[in-house]
């Protein structure tokens, strides 16, 4: 019979050679369901993974927008990976995410039509304060009254989404709009658009800050005391006392970095790519952003890694929808077979595969 | 780990794969939709009039769609990525896809778009949408001689002009068919979630409606209604098949002619930006064919004033009209602008509750 072992420390062969070999099993995997739906496997395969970045007509937008999509998944990741290894668990980034965009977003229309230089970071601290405010609800109520942070941040992201369709249908309402729900657009608004950086690439203010968050945390976590204490408190919360860790500080703390960086990647991504405040502004990314948190190891590169890897089948699979018309629901089982793939893969750097006789008599 | 795969695997793809044959260029027409193509609904009926191009141009015409878009940044990516691949002709088939549309446009000067019930036109973007109301006024006529508990349940997606005017429409109907009706609107935020729209239908049933008119895309209303044994509408699409008792009628959007005369214009090199707003006359809304179990009288009026507006004797915002506070909007045979009703964010005289926000 088959038994598992855990090994004592992770194996470095399995650690390094299991995303290989998810991608590969994802590919086969993968071809055979296309063949199943009647396409080409190889054509769809590579349409996904190889023409956003080396198809000739395509990857000139392409590779930036890869960049692009994958910018709010990182910010938000790197912010939950903190609290994850500090094992408090903000599963509501995708609430502190439409809280910061909400906020950044109305404090930034309160001064249109003004045009000044100090409306763009006065929108950006508030976005950061609105994804730390919403933050602060499961944070303080945990301190204060032990509650599952769990169920309240996530909880708060249906708040949030009401909140959400409140905003777009009311207060940040165009007036201009003819009675359609929705802000106006921070793209027209010069002094509160986070327009792109590089002409035609679509790279904008947050994917630079995107990218210096992970090195960031790569400090924090190797260089700085409190990178120390979140891993002590990841391990045990009575032996981070020892190491002068105050509990309730770190339950704060972690969550505020949560709460702060995905209110400055929806913040960022209002200003930037989507223009306007509506109804279904978030599409998701603060639950994506858990599984490239976890996909990436809870290590900021990474997590730079995995948020390019999904952003990569994003834009793969909106290529494959429309030149091989493939279901996006197809795309969409891909994607989960990868993360499934990944996952499972990880087991047999943690486990080793013994076969046993039955112990007889 | 995944950037050296990619570069390995992609040697490997392009040693293996062996490029198509080019072919005679057809003309590339793409369309991106909200919803899933499979939702029976909005969507859905896109994708059917998307079907109607291939089928009346054949290999003249490439069709293709992405399905389930994001409204915003997703939005136009996809659309500038279709531009790229060689698109003539994009439609652009949700109202939150009008920035993005018009954004995209100005960077291809020479793809053409279409856009679904938005306000903003450009050289190289056209607007259409249809005059559902019109379909509406129908339905409720037929609601409102069908109801025995004279309570009729609505339910409704985003408080938008376009629903708003919708309500307004069958009310008024349901009214002059049936002077003790009453609307019991519940609004479900969204267009497609067929478990909220199924709540919402089981809440009416609850709240003793027996008539239920949805302005959502799925077909769980339908279903719901069909299951406890009271009277529903197909939207969008006919439906008959998830409601076969429960079904009265419905309201069948056909983009079809459109998009067949959109390419066709594309085609001959005749496209021209142009603002359209069709509704029963030209097909765009159609009635669905009207179940035996409405009344043979009933059906023979609920026809006429369908006939009545095709031919524009008959404007279902015909005053006198007031508005939910009793101030007046239309006086006597007075009949709404356009602009109006293209703005339209408050009740007629009757309904009961207020338009959230």
């Amino acid at each position: 019979m088959l038994v598992f072992e855990r090994r004592r420390e992770p194996s470095r062969f399995w650690t390094a050679i299991t995303p290989i070999l998810a991608v590969l099993i994802t590919l086969i995997a993968g071809g055979i369901l296309f063949a199943t739906l009647g396409k080409d496997p190889l054509e769809a395969i590579k349409t996904i993974f190889w023409a956003p970045l080396f198809d000739p007509d395509l990857s000139a937008y392409a590779r930036p927008q890869i960049l692009v999509k994958a910018a709010p998944l990182v910010l938000i990741a790197i912010g939950l990976s903190i609290g994850f290894k500090a094992n408090i668990w903000n599963i509501g980034a995708e609430g502190q995410y439409i809280m910061g965009a909400i906020l950044g977003g109305g404090v930034a229309l309160a001064f249109y039509p003004l045009e000044a230089w100090w409306i763009f970071p006065l929108m950006i601290v508030s976005g950061i304060a609105g994804g730390i405010a919403w933050a602060m609800i499961p944070a303080l109520l945990k301190v204060k009254f032990r509650t599952n942070e769990i169920l309240v941040s996530l909880m708060l992201v249906y708040v949030s989404e009401h909140f959400l369709a409140s905003v777009s249908l009311g207060l940040l309402r165009n007036p201009d709009g003819v009675g359609f729900p929705g802000s106006r657009n921070l793209q027209h608004y010069a002094s509160a658009s986070n327009a792109e950086l590089f002409a035609g690439t679509g790279i904008h203010l947050g994917v630079i800050v995107a990218f210096v968050s992970i090195f960031a945390l790569y400090g924090l976590i190797r260089f700085h005391r409190l990178g120390f204490q979140i891993r002590v408190t990841g391990q045990s919360i009575r032996i981070s006392r020892f190491a002068g860790v105050n509990p309730n500080l770190m339950i704060i703390f972690c969550l505020a970095a949560g709460g702060g960086l995905a209110g400055l990647a929806g913040i960022f991504e209002l200003s930037g790519p989507a223009g306007r405040l509506s109804i279904d502004f978030n599409v998701g990314y603060g639950f994506t952003a858990i599984i490239v948190a976890f996909l990436g190891r809870l290590n900021p590169f990474g997590i730079a890694l995995a948020a390019l890897l999904m952003s990569l089948t994003y834009i793969g699979g909106d290529l494959a929808q429309f030149m091989l018309n493939l279901p996006a629901a197809a795309i969409q089982a891909l994607q989960g077979m990868l993360l499934f793939f990944l996952l499972s893969m990880d087991f047999l750097s943690q486990y080793r595969i013994r076969i046993k006789h039955w112990a007889s008599g | 780990m995944t950037s050296k795969t990619f570069k390995g695997f992609a040697i490997l793809a392009s040693l293996i794969l062996t490029f198509g044959l080019a072919q005679a260029e057809p003309k590339k027409v793409g369309f991106i939709y909200v919803g899933p193509v499979g939702d029976f609904g909005w969507s859905y009926e896109h994708d059917q009039g998307r079907l109607a191009v291939e089928e009346a141009f054949g290999d003249q015409v490439e069709t293709s769609y992405v399905e389930s878009v994001p409204e915003g940044a997703d939005a136009e990516r996809v659309l500038t990525q279709m531009a790229l691949a060689g698109n003539e002709l994009i439609f652009t088939t949700s109202f939150g896809y009008m920035d993005p549309t018009i954004n995209v446009a100005a960077k291809f000067p020479d793809v053409k778009f279409e856009h679904a019930t938005g306000y903003k036109r450009a050289d190289n973007v056209s607007t259409y949408s249809a005059r559902f109301y019109e379909g509406r006024a129908v339905i409720g006529h037929i609601a409102g001689k069908m109801t025995k508990t004279n309570q009729i349940g609505y339910i409704a997606s985003f408080p938008i002009p376009e629903v708003i005017r919708g309500i307004n429409s069958a009310y008024i109907h349901a009214k002059k068919a049936n002077p003790d009706v009453e609307f019991k609107i519940v609004w479900v935020f969204t267009w497609f979630d067929p478990a909220k729209e199924a709540d919402a239908a089981q809440t009416l049933i609850e709240q003793g409606v027996d008539v239920i008119m949805q302005h959502t895309d799925s077909t769980a209303p339908m279903t719901i209604a069909e299951e406890k044994g009271i009277f529903a509408f197909g939207q969008a699409s006919d439906m008959m098949e998830f409601g076969p008792t429960a079904r009265l009628s419905s309201i069948i959007d056909n983009w079809a002619p459109y998009y067949v005369a959109r390419t066709q214009a594309l085609v001959d090199g005749a496209w021209e930006s142009v603002d359209t707003w069709d509704g029963i006359s030209t097909g765009m809304v159609e009635i669905g064919e009207f179940s035996d179990r409405i009344p043979e009288n009933v059906r023979a009026d609920a026809q006429a004033m369908s006939d009545a507006i095709s031919n524009g004797s008959y404007h279902p915002f015909t005053g006198p009209i007031n508005r939910q506070d009793g101030s007046a909007w239309l006086g006597d045979g007075e009949i709404a602008d356009d602009g109006t009703l293209l703005g339209m964010n408050f009740y007629v005289e009757g309904i009961s509750g207020s338009i959230p926000n």
